[in-house]
């Protein structure tokens, strides 16, 4: 088999799981380490070069960065990276003469739809190279969905106030209260790019009979958390069930119980090991007395003299068929008595305003733009969407990273470059030894657990709706759990001449990492002959050039190395290098003509 | 040297043994010998060998002199005995022990300083006593720890890391131990663990003492061009003569079958060694031509590995003396030292 190039910026960049996750590709454990530094300000920025966010995000993401984490596969429990942005943005001073400032004007218009967290990215990266950008906003406030649909226990205003307003003062000029209603006449305006990022602002409906009978008492999720935050609903029935187990389900179920439900409870189809809700929401919800009840399908609503008393489910056992899939069926049905619905079982991208004669096509299937995955550019040059508007719900990282790649698009197609030719993906690979035994990093291994998020007190957190739940980790917290990261960005680099197959690293190498072995025609059977068999096969394997003196070649299971560094230390003849990886990823701006 | 200590993380799908211990489980503290020694690969493989073979680590006895190879003990089976001797005196320590404790596994650890300069006398009576251990020499030809001086074992020829060539004919321990009635001779390599570790094993096994002789470069002194124990000369001259597979009685344990003759040696405990020949006509029973290999070799500058020679028909230390099955630190007092009255009349048959 052909040896490993690790001049490929991607074999490195997948060996960091949490960055190869996410979808900014945030160095994770580059602000981590500025963390352990205290150096908190040079934390968030770091941050911030890839998730414009992170005050926001260290509240509020998805973490798609913690089920990768290798820790997570050592030990029980990933490194708390999400809360970690939180801690430098808490923790941070001012930075904003640190900030990228609005450039020189180059004369050309950009005009984004919407001021979530999508626009707000390709601003952040096109108000810098001189754009004249544009944002309409419907509301009075920019944030979006992370305004209107993220309760403020969650996510305090002032938090995204601070971060919508490092990309506002870069110069965009903002149209609050504005509602695009065409796309043509916003195109007959003259901008010289349109960016779409207008969310998926329609919540799913569920028409069941007696639906539109109980209209009072039955609520679209979004919509009506949209309602709370604009203090047009403060109050809901004392008994409230929600329909669906996402994520807006449980800030619908925590948001009802602050505005007067006592009895909440979230009403599953399935078992719990299928909820699409991430595992810490659902702890959070439970926390606060909020019953979730599983393999329940809606089946009615009940309604007694023209008044919601009740819903119909009926009750499922779920089991496997011949094929593996998983089928139900009804042992029985149930009425469960309350007094308002919230549904929250998905939401749809809504586009009556884009018309469909101006070279814009649409799926006929989804009607939903034909998008190119890549460039976000849509069927009619010039018009590029992202975030939840391009591809439907995704998380707000997404967005941000979608931004990203589409205001490299738009440079494009206003310089005239080629929207297809993206900038190169690049990497600093320099060597972290500082002298004999000693590493530009902790390679020592810290047993400390997961570190538990302190939560405002159940009494006090209810008592005002913006009452901020979670505490942030404390410094003295935080320091200890970045102890926890393993450093996968310090790569173990190999170079085969060197080696004189001592097998020292082989031997020092405390979870089986490494094998020197015959090559082989495949990587299935050679993932067999290591020291300890590589059977996670999502993980790299590294092989080396053939050695010097056998011919043999040096094997490396990427699975659970611990970056610890003692291949490193005991190699006598610095074969084994530990480097830091430093990924260069590409933005607007980086190609020029 | 290392910055840290190995992390206390095992490998998620790491295996246990009958004992339910871990291959981690029988490591010891972390070694502080050079980086890249080749004593470390010895110490690996003796942990390879000790967690397959099962051995619960406080029924097994570490001993050593002194010397780079005498701090090898230290760095694996943290929960065994130990006792780190005066230098050269290993061999005679663990004769004590074993004759007090015939019920544990010896593992000596000596280099070619401690065994075949100041401890040459001891090696050698303690192979005619014939001591049930396992005899392990770490040899890289020369004093590592006093910088690199040319040791009993450096071969004629063989230079200094300076550039001096050694002038002196060397003492091999190979034929050392042939001569003087050694039943277990084995020479192998530290770079070559799929060797070395059944060999370990089967020298655990064997009743008697098992001399094994382990090629273990001198990473800081001796692993230069001129030297003939480097790892580079090692891998140029190595002839393999005998390839053993061990087989030990409690798993059933089936080993590729390659065509070529096989000779199967039952060891004292039921367990097996199968000797495949890879030179021709090589006969790893007969102690002459096992001898003659090794000289042959020699002339031809190069190094015979393998189990050389071996014999289970022995009889060990305790045989020749006689003792109750019992070990004696089992026996009550009065059995033991019966006494006053008893001794007199001893002594009264010699009179």
């Amino acid at each position: 088999m052909a040896s490993t190039d690790v001049r490929n910026p991607q074999y490195y960049h997948r060996v960091v799981d949490c960055q190869w996750a996410c979808p900014a590709h945030t160095n994770v454990p580059g602000y981590l380490r500025l963390i352990a530094q205290g150096r908190y300000d040079d934390s968030y920025l770091l941050n911030r070069e890839s998730n414009i966010f992170p005050g926001i995000l260290g509240r509020v993401c998805d973490r798609p960065c913690e089920p990768a984490c290798r820790r997570g596969r050592v030990e029980e429990k990933p490194v708390a990276i999400c809360r970690m942005k939180r801690v430098a943005a808490d923790n941070r001073g001012d930075i904003t003469d640190r900030l990228p400032k609005g450039g020189a004007k180059n004369g050309k218009r950009v005009a984004l739809v919407g001021a979530g967290p999508a626009s707000l990215a390709v601003a952040n990266d096109l108000l810098p190279l001189g754009y004249d950008v544009t944002i309409f906003e419907k509301n009075a406030t920019p944030g979006g969905l992370m305004r209107i649909n993220i309760p403020s226990f969650r996510l305090p205003a002032q938090v995204l106030d601070e971060e919508c307003d490092y990309v506002i003062r870069m110069g965009a000029t903002m149209r609050y209260g504005t509602t695009v209603d065409s796309l043509k006449g916003l195109l007959a305006e003259g901008y010289d790019a349109v960016f779409v990022g207008t969310g998926a602002p329609k919540g799913k409906e569920l028409d069941l009979p007696g639906r539109w009978d109980a209209k009072e008492n039955v609520h679209i999720g979004i919509e009506w958390l949209a309602n709370v935050h604009f203090g047009h609903v403060e109050r809901i029935g004392q008994r409230v069930l929600i329909i669906g187990v996402g994520n807006t389900a449980m800030d619908c179920c925590r948001t009802a119980k602050r505005v007067g439900a006592t009895d909440v409870k979230v009403m599953a189809r399935r078992g719990r090991k299928h909820f699409k809700a991430s595992p810490w929401e659902l702890e959070d919800a439970e926390e606060e007395q909020v019953a979730i009840v599983e393999n329940h399908a809606p089946k009615r609503f009940v309604l007694e003299q023209g008044k919601l008393v009740g819903m119909e489910f009926e009750q499922l056992a779920w089991s496997t068929d011949a094929t593996g899939k998983q089928v139900s069926t009804v042992t029985g049905t149930v009425v469960v008595p309350c007094d308002d619905v919230i549904l929250a079982i998905g939401q749809d991208n809504a586009f009556p305003w884009i018309e469909r004669d101006i070279g814009l096509e649409f799926d006929p299937k989804w009607d939903m733009p034909i998008v190119d995955k890549e460039t976000h550019q849509s069927t009619r040059p010039g018009v590029f969407f992202g975030g939840d508007a391009a591809w439907g719900p995704e998380n707000i990282i997404w967005a941000v990273a979608h931004g990203h790649a589409a205001a490299i698009s738009i440079h494009h197609h206003c310089q005239g470059i080629p929207v297809t030719e993206r900038p190169p993906v690049g990497m600093t690979l320099v060597s972290a030894k500082m002298g004999m035994q000693s590493w530009a990093y902790d390679n020592d291994y810290d047993t400390t657990k997961r570190a538990k998020m302190p939560h405002e007190d159940l009494a006090k957190r209810f008592t005002d709706l913006n009452v901020e739940v979670e505490l942030g980790y404390t410094p003295a917290q935080a320091a200890l759990e970045v102890a926890r990261c393993l450093n996968c960005d310090i790569q173990t680099h190999f170079d085969a001449p060197l080696c004189i197959e001592c097998d020292a690293c082989v031997d020092v190498c405390p979870t089986s990492c490494l094998t020197i072995t015959t090559n082989g025609d495949s990587e299935t059977s050679l993932r067999t002959r290591l020291s300890a068999p590589a059977l996670n096969t999502k993980q790299a394997i590294f092989l080396s050039d053939a050695l010097p003196q056998t011919k043999r070649i040096m094997v490396k299971d990427e699975d659970v190395c611990l970056h610890c560094g003692l291949c490193a230390e005991r190699c006598p003849t610095a074969a084994w290098d530990m480097r830091t990886f430093d990924l260069k990823q590409a933005y607007a701006g980086m190609v020029t003509r | 040297m290392t910055s840290i200590a190995k992390p206390p993380v095992k490998h998620p799908t790491a295996r246990t043994n009958g004992r339910g211990l871990t291959l981690r489980d029988y490591e010891g503290a972390m070694s502080t010998l050079c980086a890249g020694c080749g004593h470390d690969s010895v110490t690996a493989a003796l942990v390879q060998a000790a967690w397959e073979l099962e051995i619960e680590p406080h029924r097994a006895a570490k001993m050593s002199g002194i010397g780079c190879s005498s701090k090898t003990t230290a760095y694996f089976m943290k929960q065994s005995h130990g006792f780190n001797s005066v230098h050269g005196r290993m061999p005679s320590v663990t004769s004590g022990a074993a004759a007090a404790n015939k019920g544990l596994t010896y593992i000596g650890i000596s280099g070619d300083g401690d065994s075949l300069s100041i401890g040459l006398g001891q090696l050698s009576h303690a192979i005619r006593r014939n001591v049930n251990m396992l005899y392990v020499i770490e040899n890289n030809g020369v004093y590592g720890l006093t910088k690199g001086q040319f040791s009993a074992s450096a071969d004629i020829g063989s230079t200094s890391k300076k550039g001096e060539a050694n002038e002196q004919a060397p003492i091999d321990p190979v034929l050392l131990a042939l001569t003087l009635g050694c039943t277990f001779v084995a020479r192998s390599f530290s770079g070559d663990k799929q060797q070395l570790v059944p060999i370990l094993k089967a020298a655990i096994a064997h009743k008697g003492l098992a001399l094994v002789d382990v090629i273990s470069p001198c990473v800081s002194f001796n692993d230069h061009e001129g030297s003939t124990k480097s790892y580079a000369y090692t891998r140029e001259h190595e002839v393999e003569a005998v390839h053993a597979d061990f087989i030990p009685l409690k798993r059933e344990i089936t080993v590729p079958e390659t065509g070529e003759e096989v000779r199967v040696v039952e060891m004292h405990d039921g367990a097996r060694v199968r000797l495949r020949s890879t030179a021709t006509d090589y006969d790893p029973t007969n102690r002459e031509s096992a001898y003659a290999h090794v000289r042959a070799c020699q002339a031809r500058h190069e190094i015979a590995t393998g189990l050389l020679f071996v014999d289970e028909n022995g009889r060990d230390m305790h045989d020749y003396l006689k003792t109750v099955p019992t070990p004696l630190v089992d026996l009550p007092f009065e059995a033991l030292c019966p006494g006053k009255d008893a001794l007199g009349k001893l002594m009264d048959r010699y009179r």
